[in-house]
């Protein structure tokens, strides 16, 4: 841990994490919320042949150029899927599949033709596939904090647009809201996001950082601002944590440790948050149930009851269960119901409404009629 | 006396299938007017193309005798609730409050004026106590009034609702139609696409009968005969009686 303030390279390589955690936890919660998951796989997949070509024409590694580069691929993509699907009956979906897998091809392609040319100046560029924390220095942080910041600094300042955009895009426009220049803008600062995290995490599993945080923040909340908040806290620890866990030990691969890492918290999520968890609703919808077959044995002493002048009359656990095909639980409601007072024991398996169980059936009774 | 709504010749095709053709509608001020027809009348494309959602081919729409696109704040658009996602993440008052973001102008956000106009308009639709509730909770006749409420706190002049009583419970439909004849009171006029043929006498005072073309339109006396009736349904409507 003290390593991680001493150490250079361990510092640089969770400044960047971090900062790209936040990024594409942001941007990721309006692509997640827009059903655009999958267009951020396609725009960080189609960024490879952009930063290959960019290194072809300028010659140069500059991390710059090469985000240059992968945003105009990544955006060019972008707008081929719009052309594909507004102008032939090919599916968004589709489309998306198209274009990603092209883009990436022609990646692969230039990045092979690359790494044959003779001269040693190319060598790193494959690093863009799985990403290589360790090979980040600060010149590369510089251009990250700088994109990255511009990104959530535009996306703060038009955060109710966006959120309109968001939930309702026709209902803005109706208000006057220049809704196409916004979608144009949001779409741009995805790729920006991308972009960003490309050199730590790569193109192949870019699109997790987009997608898993936020996915995992929904969980946790009810409001869009929390939850851009949450995604950007899960995507700065699973990068930190990822990151620093490839650089510091055996080498792993910087892209799938930080994926790892986000998968976690995602898991977690899904299992244990609060409201939206499945184990929590799964607790739930077993307490709702168990009560339902409880009121139920109480309505069914009642219309037992129904048939004799005393409704306190006491009845047979056999009858009870006659009616309650599959409560396989009768004797262990009934003592609960006891302990609440609503029945009593009269006999052996015989039992009885008391009259705070009469009440508690007319209630129900008032309450389903 | 200027009509609120001005529509002529409207055209709308989706590729090459026209789904509107050569539409003329006036909607005089102060007026309740629905618009019936059967399924793939062109209803929802009529809203949307008014409101500049849906590019036509041709024809255009004035709103007291101006362009649409220069005086779009006084228009007011209840969607189809059906056409958001009610698990996004967000509380009943947000929603509303979306109502005033282009009011507002760049950069500012909500504050607490905006708050009271949001509650005040949550109020009138009668689900203030429901301010705070997450949206993924409401019923379909409690979104229904968040979306008028969001309608409602614009303030506007007119307004085009797409099925305001689709799928809502009978409570909900009373309270629906008692805003909107608040609403005719106060001056404003509401256009809605309407699916109940029975109660459009009711609720209504004027009617356009759409079936891609217009058939007929005017106050509903005159025009919601069953001859029109059968002209807009294909003669497939013969419990009406009249």
């Amino acid at each position: 841990m003290e390593q991680l303030f001493t150490d250079y390279t361990l510092r640089t390589v969770a400044l960047g994490a971090a900062l790209l955690g936040a990024v594409s936890g942001a941007l990721g919660t309006f692509a997640v919320l827009r059903r655009q998951s999958l267009l951020g796989d396609a725009i960080s997949h189609a960024a490879l042949p952009g930063i290959g070509l960019a290194f072809l024409v300028t010659g140069s590694k500059l991390p710059l150029v090469l985000m240059v580069g992968a945003a105009l691929a990544g955006w060019l993509a972008t707008a081929l899927v719009i052309v594909i699907t507004g102008a032939s009956r090919v599916k968004y979906d589709s489309a998306l599949g198209l274009v990603l897998s092209v883009f990436f091809g022609a990646g692969l392609v230039i990045l092979t033709a690359i790494q044959k040319m003779p001269n040693a100046q190319q060598a790193g560029l494959e690093a863009f596939l799985f990403g290589q924390a360790a090979a980040l220095v600060e010149r590369d942080l510089a251009t990250m904090s700088a994109l990255g910041g511009v990104a959530l600094l535009v996306a703060a300042l038009l955060w109710k647009e966006f959120k309109v955009l968001a939930f309702d895009e026709d209902f803005g426009r109706s208000l006057g809201l220049p809704m196409r220049p916004l979608d144009f803008i949001l779409t741009t600062l995805l790729v920006i996001a991308i972009v960003t995290g490309l050199q730590t995490v790569g193109v192949v599993l870019m699109s997790a950082m987009i997608v898993a945080p936020a996915a995992a923040a929904r969980q946790w909340t009810n409001r869009l601002g929390r939850m851009v908040l949450i995604a950007m806290g899960f995507g700065i620890i699973s990068g930190v944590a990822g990151a620093v866990i490839s650089t510091s030990t055996a080498r792993l691969p910087t892209g799938p440790t930080i994926v790892l890492c986000i998968s976690g918290v995602v898991v977690v999520s899904i299992l244990f948050a609060p409201g939206r968890g499945l184990i929590v609703r799964a607790i739930r919808h077993q307490l709702r149930s168990t009560r339902f077959q409880r009121e139920a044995i109480l309505m069914d002493l009642y219309q037992l009851a129904l048939q004799h002048h005393r409704r306190d009359h006491p009845h047979a656990e056999a009858a009870l269960q006659a009616m309650q095909p599959g409560g396989g639980k009768l004797r262990s409601q009934l003592k609960t119901l006891a302990a609440q007072g609503l029945v009593r024991q009269a006999g052996k398996q015989q039992w009885a409404l008391t009259s705070k169980g009469i009440a508690a059936c007319a209630q129900l009774h008032r309450d389903r009629s | 006396m200027l009509a609120a709504i001005e529509v002529r010749d409207l055209t709308v095709a989706y590729r090459d299938r026209p789904v509107l053709w050569d539409v003329d509608l006036s909607v005089p001020n102060g007026v309740l007017m629905a618009i019936v027809g059967p399924n793939g009348a062109g209803k929802t494309t009529l809203i949307k193309a008014i409101l500049n959602l849906v590019t036509p081919s041709a024809g255009h729409v004035h709103i007291f005798g101006k362009p649409y696109a220069s005086i779009k704040s006084i228009v007011g658009y209840v969607p189809q609730r059906g056409s958001v996602d009610w698990d996004f993440p967000a509380n009943v008052l947000d929603v509303v409050l979306m109502g005033l973001y282009g009011r507002l102008g760049w950069i500012r956000r909500p504050g607490r004026t905006e708050r009271a106009q949001a509650m005040e308009a949550l109020e009138m639709a009668g689900i203030r106590h429901l301010a705070h509730r997450q949206i993924s909770q409401l019923s379909g006749g409690q979104q229904q009034r968040v979306f008028l409420a969001r309608a409602l706190v614009q303030d506007a002049t007119v307004y085009l609702m797409d099925e305001p009583f689709q799928g809502v419970d009978a409570t909900t439909e009373r309270a629906i139609i008692a805003l909107l004849r608040d609403l005719r009171l106060g001056g404003k006029t509401v256009v809605a696409v309407h699916h109940d043929l029975q109660t459009v006498p009711d609720y209504f005072d004027e009617v356009l009968l759409l079936n891609v073309r217009r058939i007929a339109c005017g106050p509903v006396p005159a025009v919601f005969t069953q001859e029109n009736l059968g002209l807009t349904y294909g003669g497939r409507v013969a419990f009406l009686e009249r």
